[in-house]
């Protein structure tokens, strides 16, 4: 059993005051930590232990600069055999540009399975494993929170709005993406991360892959991001805390919830 | 005259709520537009078509045995037909599970743009713009489409509230499904419910909520210890339930519950859509969080900018 997983190195935006660069087209990003996209962490898990199950490789792929090789490493280090880069140098991506890049390195491997994350916790598009799927001609299951495989087909859950899953069976090869939950992704220390360092890590230069000007254009186009505009929002309680707890106990009791 | 599809959703002979926020929406599209609306129904019956028939100038519907469940497969071949035959100016589809799985995947056997997860659309000089939301929720977007001849988007739940509109009687068109359909890849095979539980967080007055900034799963008893000492119910994000801190019957959002209570009190969450779709049914929404910019404070009615610690312990101490 041979997984493909695509992964993405994203910026960590909570508690950081956010702000727009000179373009106008994104944030400034120099001050900003980042980490492996969390529905990723996900699929990467999933796909590591299928193998472990199975038997077989994990191969995990991204597009995306230099910097974005440690997230690959962390892949490397949970138990990925091999890991692929394909650098697109200063093309603009969109979600069908990316999708169109990763299916054309993966038509190359052997796979029977190919795992995305829900969605990219930056852009939060949710649209690349889709798009893949349909490039690849392969099945495809959206927001999965269960698998379960026998023989050349799975079970698998998928989450729906409500508190509700639908139960499937899906041939392979199929492409899952994959819902945080699914399982407990494990510990990457850094000397796993060190050590890890002698499994092949493969880049590619876009260039290479041989796509047409058409398949490397972007459909979308971000035309400026903003901030939220300032609508009414909540009413700051100022003080100490103990003032504050006070506010929130009178607020609670107006309310008509007696503590 | 152009025409706007609008593809119903539905479940267990059942429109989704999204069906009629994306009808909303199209039906003032259509209004500045002088285009007319088309809904399209995959599987349900006439009964089902009915309810949207208001709303509509014309639902095309198709019943068939193969769609009585959601197929992502034959609505990506169904409904790029008929973009091929209508040739809408935009198609809408709900950013729901379903959405997310066959709206990519029609955007590349069409070859049309598509974005996802909008909350607002707008067409100016005849092209068709969109407002999105970025790094959950702190940063909005303005995403245009390389030029088509028709456009795919995808609209998040809960971003239009429907009105009452004037009154029309749209035509029920029945349509027939092509001959040479692909053999399904996949095998329906039933709902299940997921999380049910001793716990029901829907029924409470008062929630008291953690999320991810709890920290740690040892950090929860301090905040249960309030919960009890107010007399409320613990409930929580989707990250708490992901890492197993809780079982999934406490969880409040898009894929867990929609709760009502009076008083909704937030402590370490951030506000993303799927979390605060499940408390708009809330009367008072109080939010605790360290970053001033968390979207949280856009939709509650009080805010804290604090440490959840600091609020919590202070609260114990006044109620002991
Ligand atoms: C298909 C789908 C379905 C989903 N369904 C749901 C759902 O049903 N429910 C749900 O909740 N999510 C759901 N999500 C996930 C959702 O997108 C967010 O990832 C999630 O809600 C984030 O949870 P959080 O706010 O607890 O964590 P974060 O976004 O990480 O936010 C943590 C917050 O805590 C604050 N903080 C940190 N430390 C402290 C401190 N000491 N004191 C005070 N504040 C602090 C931070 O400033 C931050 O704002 C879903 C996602 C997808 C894709
Ligand atoms: N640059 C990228 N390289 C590899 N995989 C990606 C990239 N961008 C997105 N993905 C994959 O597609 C999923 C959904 O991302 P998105 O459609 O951008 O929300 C992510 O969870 C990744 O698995």
């Amino acid at each position: 059993m041979n997984v493909v997983v695509c992964v993405k190195r994203v910026p960590m935006t909570q508690e950081v005051d956010l702000e727009i660069d000179a373009s106008k087209k994104d944030v400034s990003k120099d001050m900003l930590a980042y980490v492996l996209n969390e529905w990723d962490n996900y699929a990467v898990e999933e796909a590591i232990q299928i193998v472990e199950k199975f038997g077989g490789a994990v191969t995990a792929v991204t597009v995306g600069s230099e910097d974005d090789e440690e997230v690959l490493r962390r892949c490397l280090a949970m138990g990925a055999e091999k890991a692929i880069r394909v650098d697109p140098g200063d093309l603009s991506l969109d979600g069908f540009v990316i999708s169109k890049i990763l299916a054309e390195v993966i038509k190359g491997l052997e796979y029977d399975l190919v795992l995305t994350g829900v969605q990219a916790d930056d852009d939060n598009y949710g649209i690349v494993g889709s798009m893949l799927a349909e490039h690849l001609g392969i099945a495809r299951a959206a927001v999965v929170n269960h698998v379960d495989i026998e023989g050349d087909e799975a079970n698998i859950k998928v989450e729906l709005e409500g508190g509700v899953d639908e139960v499937l069976k899906i041939r392979f090869p199929a492409l899952l993406s994959i819902q945080t939950g699914i399982n407990e992704p494990r510990y990457v220390s850094i000397m796993g991360i060190r050590k890890a360092a002698k499994k092949e890590l493969q880049v590619l230069p876009v260039t290479d892959l041989g796509l047409s000007e058409d398949d490397l254009s972007a459909r979308t186009v971000v035309e400026e991001v903003f901030l939220p505009p300032e609508t009414e929002g909540a009413e700051i309680i100022e003080g100490d805390a103990a003032t504050v707890a006070e506010e929130i106990l009178r607020i609670m009791k107006e309310k008509g919830v007696s503590v | 005259m152009g025409t706007i599809f609008v593809i119903a959703e539905h479940r267990q002979g059942e429109l989704r709520d999204i069906t009629f926020e994306m009808l909303f929406k199209a039906n003032t599209l259509c209004k500045d537009l002088s285009h007319k609306l088309t809904a399209v129904v995959l599987g349900g019956d006439e009964a089902l078509a009915d309810e949207i028939k208001k709303w509509a100038d014309t639902i095309l519907l198709f019943e068939h045995e193969r769609l009585k469940n959601f197929d992502g497969d034959l609505y990506k071949e169904v409904i790029s037909g008929l973009i091929e035959e209508y040739e809408p100016f935009i198609t809408l589809m709900g950013h729901t599970s379903w959405g997310m799985d066959f709206a990519p995947a029609l955007a590349i056997k069409t070859g049309y743009p598509l974005a996802t997860d909008c909350v607002d659309i707008q067409v100016e000089d005849g092209r068709p713009s969109v407002i999105r939301q970025i790094y959950s929720g702190k940063i909005f977007t303005k995403v245009s489409f390389r030029e088509s001849k028709s456009y795919l988007i995808t609209v998040r739940p809960g971003s239009f509230t429907p009105e009452e509109i004037g009154e029309q009687e749209g035509e029920i068109i029945k349509k027939e499904l092509p001959s040479d359909l692909p053999e399904p890849s996949k095998e329906f095979i039933g709902f299940e419910e997921a999380g049910a539980g001793e716990l029901d967080i829907t029924q409470a007055d008062l929630l008291v909520s953690i999320g991810r900034g709890v920290g740690e799963a040892e950090n929860i008893e301090v905040v249960r210890e309030l919960a009890d000492l107010m007399g409320g119910v613990l409930s929580c994000s989707r990250p708490i339930v992901d890492k197993n801190w809780l079982p999934k019957y406490h969880q409040v959002g898009t894929s867990g519950k929609s709760v009502k209570p009076k008083v909704y009190l937030a402590f370490g969450i951030s506000g993303a859509f799927q979390h605060v779709a499940g408390i708009s049914g809330a009367g008072t929404v109080i939010a605790v969080n360290k970053d001033p910019k968390a979207p949280i404070f856009r939709v509650a009615d009080y805010g804290v900018v604090d440490d959840l610690f600091n609020v919590v312990d202070a609260l114990k101490e006044k109620l002991k």
